[in-house]
């Protein structure tokens, strides 16, 4: 009995300093300082640039245990965005994004390992287009501290490369274009 | 009275024939009609390699609006110039169908013409018509204008195929089972 209880008061002094020290962040999203890019060659002759304009999500960092951080970002299909909505409706049309059939696309961390020089490896899984895929982004820790409206910001970015057919997009927009860079930019607000 | 009762056609409506300028409106749009469908419904599946992958589109919607033109103008000259009389072996039934069916005609076209408008203008840009001249977005974009215009655009085309098939059918029905004028009265004399 006094083991048992001991062990009780153990595991919950354990997820209340868990809970202190990897703090969770919120993307902030509703002060637009969270941006999830794209661009793909046109032709093989420019790069053409969108965006998607609503997302959400969060993640855990902690200084002291970094490789358990985590993140989790719901992507809005439908909100994407290339500055010409003839193509923006091509895009979430059957063709490419299909967004009535997949309204959202999913990232969840399976593993985070820093490499020094505030560079890091984020491994996880991308479920786009019906499709879940593990894949891996180059991730750098941009800064983080105490922001002038008393709340704490930390925030990273993120690149990757990913095949469109892959993703069972299927569309032949030619050689030079079977492949979409992301760029992610993400300032996550601590949560209180 | 300027509206002759049988002999030569004039540009204006008879009693029992329309004015060959109605029947040109009337030709023309389905003409012009037939071809947008026919190019809408090939354009959006063309390969990103093709050709007309362009093309097809700046065609469509440069001869969209001048259909739009046609039909405007159309609807004027038809509240303008008074139709010609139904023939006398239509039932009142027939002849109230009649009636909505071309009423709706023209709410489907025009309701058509504008959706497509809404698609090409969704983000402000304007409409090139045969570089020609330039029709400007006339108000600022709603949240998915394009793919609300674009469901709006598709289905309603759907339903002035339906129509077109029962305003066709009416006349063939006229012509070979009542064997009647009413078909005569849109073809040139």
């Amino acid at each position: 009995m006094k083991n048992l209880t001991s062990l009780i008061s153990v595991m919950i002094l354990s997820m209340a300093l868990s809970s202190i020290q990897a703090a969770e962040y919120e993307l902030d999203n509703k002060g637009a300082h969270a941006f999830i890019q794209f661009k793909i060659k046109h032709l093989g002759f420019s790069w053409l640039l969108g965006r998607f304009n609503r997302f959400d999500g969060r993640f855990t960092y902690d200084e002291q245990k970094p490789e358990q951080a985590s993140v989790i970002v719901n992507i809005d299909t439908a909100s994407i965005d290339s500055n010409h909505a003839e193509r923006d409706k091509h895009l979430r049309g059957k063709d490419f994004l299909d967004v009535k059939k997949y309204p959202q696309a999913k990232f969840v961390s399976t593993s985070f390992h820093e490499t020094g020089d505030d560079k890091a490896v984020l491994k996880g899984d991308l479920t786009l287009h019906g499709v879940t895929k593990a894949i891996e982004l180059d991730v750098e820790h941009i800064g983080h501290g105490a922001d002038p409206w008393g709340g704490y910001r930390r925030g990273f970015s993120a690149t990757t490369l990913l095949t469109l057919s892959d993703f069972n997009i299927n569309f032949d927009l030619g050689p030079a274009s079977r492949q979409v860079e992301l760029f992610i930019s993400v300032e996550g607000i601590k949560s209180k | 009275m300027d509206r002759i009762q049988g002999g030569l056609m004039t540009w204006r409506n008879s009693r029992t024939h329309w004015g060959w300028l109605a029947i040109l409106n009337h030709w023309l749009s389905v003409i012009l009609i037939s071809v947008m469908i026919a190019l809408g419904l090939w354009m959006v599946d063309l390969t990103y390699y093709h050709s007309w992958y362009h093309k097809a589109p700046e065609l469509h919607k440069s001869l969209g609006l001048l259909l739009f033109a046609l039909t405007l103008f159309r609807l004027f000259w038809r509240l303008k110039d008074p139709r010609p009389i139904a023939s006398g072996s239509h039932t009142n039934l027939e002849q109230l169908i009649a009636r909505y069916v071309h009423l709706l005609f023209y709410i489907l076209l025009l309701a058509i013409m504008i959706s497509g408008y809404l698609i090409s203008t969704a983000d402000g840009r304007s409409i090139e018509v045969f570089s020609w001249f330039e029709v400007p977005a006339l108000f600022a974009g709603f949240e998915k204008q394009e793919d609300i215009a674009g469901d709006i655009h598709y289905w309603l085309t759907m339903g002035l195929i339906i129509l077109v098939f029962l305003h066709s059918a009416a006349a063939v029905k006229h012509h070979i089972v009542d064997k009647d004028k009413t078909l005569k009265g849109i073809l040139w004399k």
